[in-house]
C-alpha cells in the first residue's frame, strides 16, 4: 500500500473522528429527560456516588458492577422507592458495607437516585425484536 | 552496555499480572461468599484486580516497545534516558493509586476510581513515551512496518481517550447522565481500542520474528486490518450504551461499524491453517504457544463480540455477566496471551534465561492450565449472564432470587478464576530470579 493512500486514510478517519465526536459532545446526547429534577442535592449526590465507589457494586443503565442490583429505576420501581433506598443506605447488608453515611449524604444520594430514575428506563423489558436485528423498545411494564 | 529499560517494565508488569489476579481470585471468592475477607471489601478488591490488571497490560506493552525498538528494529531511542523517567513517574503514581485503594480514597469512576488527580502524572509519563516514540520512529524514512503503525496509533489514541474519560471534570458533560455515560463509554471503548494497538501491534511484530514472515507486516493485507481495526476503535464502541437515550443514528452506526469485524473473523477462518503450520519450528517456545492460544481466544471472542453487538442479542445480555466474559476472554485470552508471548520472545532470547527442565516442565503444565481454567471461566460467565438476560426480560424473579439462580454458575467461575491465579504463578515464578539477574547487570533506577 503505497505511503499516501495510508497518510490519506489515517488523517481522513481522524477528522471524520473528530466530527464525529462534536456531534456526540453536542446534539447527540441532549435528550436528558430528567434535567428539571438535577438540582445540587442530586449533583451532590451524583459525586458521592463516586466518593463511596458505588459502581464496584451497583449498575446505572446497566454499566457498573455485578454484585447488586441496578439501580436506574430503583425510586419508582414497584415495591421499592427512597424509603427502601435509605433503609440500604443506613444500614448495609451482608453484601453491603454500612458507610456510615451521614443523613445528608444519604439525602443527596437519593435526589441523584431520583434524577437519574426520571432519565430513561434500565433494564428495557418491554420491547420488540425486528428483522434486521435492531429493537424498537417500549417502556417498563 | 546498553542500559535496558524495557526489561524493567516487563518485571513489574509481571509483578502486576500476579497480585492483579491475587485480588481477582479474593474478589471472585467475596462475589460468592457474602462476607468474606471482610478486612479489604470487595469494592477495594475490584478496583485492585482490574487497575493492576490494566496496569499489566501498559506495562508489558510499553517494555516491549522500549526493548524491541533498538533491539530489533534497529531504531536507537532518540531520549535514552526519558524511558527511566517514565518508568519512576509511573511506579511512583502506581504505589499512590494502590495506597488510595487500601485506604477507601476513590473520587474517581469505574476503571479509574483513584482520586482524578493521579490522572495528571500517568498522562504525563505517557507523554514521555508518546515524545520518544515519535522522535525514534521519525527518523526511519523508509517504509515503516505495520507495527510500528499500530504502536503509534496506540500512543495517540490512548492519550486522547484516556483525557476524554476525565471530562466529567467539567460541569457541562458531568450534569447530564446521558451526556455523560455516553461520553464516558465512548472514552472507554476507544481506549481499550488503543491498548488493542499496542498489543495487537505486538502480536504482529512477534509473527514477524517469530515466524520469520516479513510478510505479515508489510503486507496490503495487514494495513487494511490494521484501517480497519482503527476504524472499530473510532465508530465501534456503543454497544455499551444501546439502552441509553441518545440520538438512534449513534447506535445505528455503531452496530453497523461492528458488523464490520465479521471481515476479520472471515480471515481468521481462511488463515487458520497456514497460519498454525508455519510455525511449527518454533512451536516448543513458550512464546509460540502463547500466540498460537491467543488466535483460538481471538477467534472464540470475535464471536461473542459481534453477537453482542447485535442490538437484538445485546438486549439480552448486556449488564449481564456475558459482558464480564467478553472483557475476559478479551484482556486474558487474548491481550494477556499476546503479552505474555512477549515476555518470554524477551526471556528466552536473554543469555540470563534459565536452562533448569523441571521449571520448564512446570511452565508448560501452567500454559495448559492456564488456556484450560480460562475457557471454563469464560464459558461460565456466558452461562451465567446469558441465564440472568432472560430471568431479568422475564421480569418474574428479584435480583437476588436471579443471583441465588445463577450460583452454580459463579461458584465455577470463581474456582476456575483461582485456578488460573495458580497457573500464572507456575509461569512467572520460575522466570523471576533470571529477569532480575538481568536487570541487576544491565539496568539501574
Amino acid at each position: 500500500m503505497p505511503l499516501f493512500l495510508k497518510r490519506f486514510l489515517f488523517w481522513s478517519l481522524c477528522l471524520i473522528f473528530l466530527v464525529y465526536t462534536f456531534y456526540l459532545y453536542t446534539s447527540s446526547t441532549s435528550a436528558d429527560r430528567g434535567l428539571a429534577f438535577l438540582d445540587e442535592k442530586a449533583k451532590a449526590g451524583k459525586l458521592l456516588f463516586q466518593k463511596y465507589n458505588c459502581t464496584a457494586c451497583h449498575q446505572v443503565y446497566g454499566l457498573g458492577g455485578y454484585m447488586g442490583p441496578d439501580l436506574t429505576n430503583v425510586i419508582s420501581a414497584k415495591g421499592k422507592g427512597p424509603g427502601y433506598a435509605k433503609a440500604f443506605l443506613l444500614s448495609g447488608t451482608a453484601r453491603m458495607p454500612n458507610f456510615h453515611l451521614s443523613s445528608e449524604e444519604i439525602d443527596n444520594i437519593i435526589a441523584y437516585l431520583g434524577y437519574v430514575d426520571k432519565t430513561g428506563v434500565s433494564p428495557i423489558i418491554d420491547f420488540k425484536l425486528n428483522a434486521d436485528g435492531t429493537v424498537s423498545a417500549g417502556e417498563r411494564k | 552496555m546498553k542500559k535496558d529499560t524495557g526489561i524493567l517494565f516487563v518485571f513489574l508488569a509481571l509483578l502486576a499480572l500476579g497480585s492483579g489476579m491475587f485480588f481477582g481470585s479474593l474478589a471472585a471468592l467475596q462475589f460468592i461468599i457474602p462476607g468474606f475477607s471482610d478486612w479489604i471489601p470487595f469494592f477495594k478488591t475490584r478496583p485492585l484486580h482490574v487497575s493492576l490488571v490494566v496496569a499489566w497490560i501498559f506495562l508489558a506493552s510499553v517494555g516491549g516497545i522500549y526493548h524491541y525498538l533498538p533491539a530489533f528494529c534497529n531504531l536507537s531511542l532518540r531520549y535514552p534516558s526519558l524511558p527511566k523517567t517514565h518508568f519512576r513517574i509511573f511506579f511512583i503514581t502506581g504505589l499512590l493509586v494502590l495506597a488510595c485503594y487500601f485506604m477507601g480514597y476513590f473520587g474517581g469512576r469505574e476503571y479509574w476510581e483513584f482520586p482524578p488527580l493521579l490522572a495528571l502524572p500517568i498522562l504525563a509519563s505517557w507523554m514521555l513515551f508518546g515524545f520518544n516514540y515519535a522522535g525514534t520512529v521519525l527518523e526511519k524514512k523508509n517504509t515503516w512496518p505495520v507495527y510500528l503503525w499500530m504502536w503509534g496509533t496506540g500512543i495517540i489514541f490512548f492519550f486522547f481517550t484516556f483525557s476524554e474519560a476525565y471530562l466529567w471534570l467539567f460541569p457541562y458533560f458531568r450534569n447530564s447522565i446521558v451526556r455523560d455515560l455516553s461520553i464516558q463509554w465512548k472514552a472507554y471503548g476507544a481506549l481499550v481500542g488503543s491498548w488493542n494497538m499496542l498489543v495487537y501491534g505486538t502480536a504482529v511484530f512477534l509473527m514477524e520474528k517469530i515466524k520469520g514472515d516479513t510478510k505479515v507486516a508489510y503486507s496490503t493485507q495487514a494495513y487494511l486490518m490494521y484501517f480497519l481495526g482503527l476504524f472499530n476503535l473510532m465508530f465501534g464502541w456503543a454497544h455499551h450504551i444501546y439502552i441509553l437515550p441518545v440520538a438512534p443514528w449513534v447506535r445505528i452506526l455503531s452496530y453497523a461499524v461492528s458488523m464490520t469485524e465479521l471481515i476479520i473473523l472471515a480471515k481468521i477462518i481462511r488463515n487458520w491453517r497456514s497460519s498454525f503450520s508455519r510455525g511449527s519450528r518454533v512451536r516448543d517456545s513458550l512464546s509460540y504457544r502463547f500466540l498460537y492460544a491467543s488466535d483460538v481466544w481471538i477467534f472464540l471472542n470475535l464471536i461473542l463480540a459481534l453477537a453482542i453487538s447485535v442490538p437484538a442479542v445485546n438486549i439480552y445480555t448486556h449488564g449481564t455477566h456475558v459482558t464480564v466474559a467478553h472483557a475476559m476472554g478479551s484482556t486474558i485470552g487474548i491481550n494477556t496471551m499476546i503479552l505474555l508471548a512477549s515476555c518470554f520472545f524477551i526471556i528466552e532470547s536473554m543469555p540470563e534465561k534459565s536452562n533448569n527442565r523441571s521449571a520448564g516442565k512446570i511452565m508448560k503444565a501452567g500454559v495448559v492450565l492456564f488456556n484450560l481454567s480460562l475457557f471454563v471461566f469464560w464459558t461460565s460467565l456466558i452461562f451465567a449472564g446469558v441465564s440472568k438476560g432472560v430471568m431479568v426480560v422475564e421480569g418474574k424473579l428479584s435480583f437476588r432470587e436471579m443471583m441465588d439462580k445463577i450460583n452454580p454458575f459463579l461458584i465455577t467461575f470463581a474456582v476456575s478464576g483461582i485456578s488460573m491465579f495458580v497457573s500464572v504463578l507456575m509461569i512467572i515464578i520460575p522466570v523471576i530470579p533470571s529477569l532480575g539477574r538481568y536487570i541487576a547487570k544491565r539496568t539501574s533506577l
